[in-house]
């Protein structure tokens, strides 16, 4: 890749990191890691690689869209969307600076250790922080939250209810 | 090959869409606001995994130069035309998936069946030769683990609650257990594709999927009726009478508007 490309690239990506999601509006599609890869081709093609976070997303079409108003809006046209499944997204995937800002937005971030990603039943609940006062004395009311990536849990010290944004 | 292929992905999409039309039925209608949320919550899961499979379906039917009855709209096929435009003989989903919601119990246990299965299925597919396949079930493992242990903890919480809601999901388990077999009966299009590593052989599953289901029972104090007749079909398209129903629902502005939008 020639200097060129690079600083297109870059520019590109710049680009993307305005791209809110439509459903956590917070955070940038980069903070998520839904953008996979940015790519020059041979006849200076701009190819954007996503992947959905769910398979049932239903943000996808929208993010889909968003980007390419983004894109024109920035003088870009020719580039091409493409959106791949493999390697599945992780909420590894979640940049540090997401997590800040997911906090702050009142959803608690992702564990990074994912113990409760097993079929077993009845397991002991991960401790999950309360974005509002911090206590870890929270408990879990449904692992099915408002959204397919977040679970609903309720702090027992300040009686807020919270999303936490969950491992997967 | 591509017939079988095309017949397989289609089989996979089937499942899951059927599935997704009838848990979403419980939008409104849970008992709990929560559990109301988490069946839709699966719900859209399992359409997401069947839009998955019904695009990658019609990617390879608009490839492949020879002429093929689905094309029958006119035109390029879509996911929409797949999921709208196919009539009850064409649907492949097995029969587990389009027998009625019933009560909550009913709902909890035919997810439960069903997930246990998937979680089996999915665990073999991610590892197929079809890239594609291979993807969408490796992305959808994630999702299922989470359905399945939603479902053994309904299943264990009502089968060993209270005395009407243990009877209520035995009633459950002898409504559906004749339904079973055939997600373990290998279908010509699942056969035919053995041998490239591209289908799962089900009657491979068939000892942990009773493993599993025998933990969750026992602990729920629940029991598997033995020698019950097994009724088989719907993975060839022989369904029962229920999915014209759920077909006649689902499919109808399209049927009623063609290629109506919103
Ligand atoms: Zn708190």
């Amino acid at each position: 890749m020639n200097d060129e490309s690079n600083i297109q690239v870059k520019k590109v990506w710049k680009i993307l990191e305005t791209v809110m999601d439509p459903e956590v509006p917070v955070l940038s599609i980069t903070d998520l890691g839904i953008v996979r890869n940015v790519k020059i081709d041979a006849s200076n093609k701009i190819n954007i690689t996503i992947t959905p976070t769910y398979t049932g997303c239903p943000a996808m079409d929208v993010i889909n869209m968003n980007i390419r108003m983004c894109m024109l809006e920035n003088g870009y046209k020719d580039f091409e969307i493409k959106t791949v499944l493999s390697p599945a997204w992780t909420t590894d995937w979640m940049s540090e600076a997401g997590k800040q800002k997911l906090k702050a937005y009142g959803i608690a971030p992702p564990n990074p250790k994912q113990i409760v990603c097993t079929t077993d039943v009845f397991q002991e609940e991960e401790a999950i922080q309360c974005p509002h006062c911090n206590s870890y004395n929270t408990q879990l009311i449904s692992r099915f939250g408002s959204t397919a990536c977040k679970a609903l849990y309720k702090c027992n010290d300040c009686f807020e209810t919270f999303d936490y944004f969950k491992c997967h | 090959m591509n017939d079988a292929l095309i017949s397989y992905i289609l089989h996979l999409a089937d499942n899951t869409l059927i599935l997704a039309q009838q848990n979403s039925a419980w939008c409104a209608h849970g008992p709990i606001l929560e559990q109301d949320i988490a069946i839709t919550n699966i719900s859209l899961d399992l359409l997401g995994q069947a839009r998955n499979f019904y695009q990658y379906a019609a990617q390879i039917i608009n490839s492949a130069k020879a002429p093929s009855p689905l094309k029958r709209a006119g035109g390029e096929v879509t996911e929409d035309t797949l999921a709208y435009l196919r009539d009850t003989r064409d649907f492949k989903n097995c029969l587990l998936v389009e027998q009625a919601n019933g009560d909550w119990g009913k709902t909890i246990l035919r997810q439960f069946l069903f997930s246990n299965y998937q979680y089996l299925l999915y665990e073999k597919l991610q590892h197929s030769n079809d890239e594609q396949i291979a993807a969408i079930a490796a992305k959808a493992l994630k999702e299922v683990i989470y359905h399945l242990r939603w479902s053994s903890e309904w299943v264990i919480r009502l089968g060993d609650g209270t005395e009407e809601s243990h009877q209520r999901m035995q009633n459950a388990i002898d409504e559906l257990c004749m339904y079973v077999d055939e997600l373990f009966t290998k279908a010509d299009y699942e056969t035919a594709l053995l041998k490239e590593n591209i289908s799962v052989d089900v009657s491979l599953l068939k000892n942990a999927w009773y493993k599993k289901t025998g933990e969750i029972f026992s602990e729920a104090t629940l029991k598997i009726p033995e020698n019950v007749f097994q009724q088989t079909g719907g993975k060839q398209g022989i369904h029962t009478e229920r999915l014209g129903y759920i077909l006649a629902e689902m499919q109808f502005m399209q049927r009623a508007y063609p290629n109506s939008v919103w």
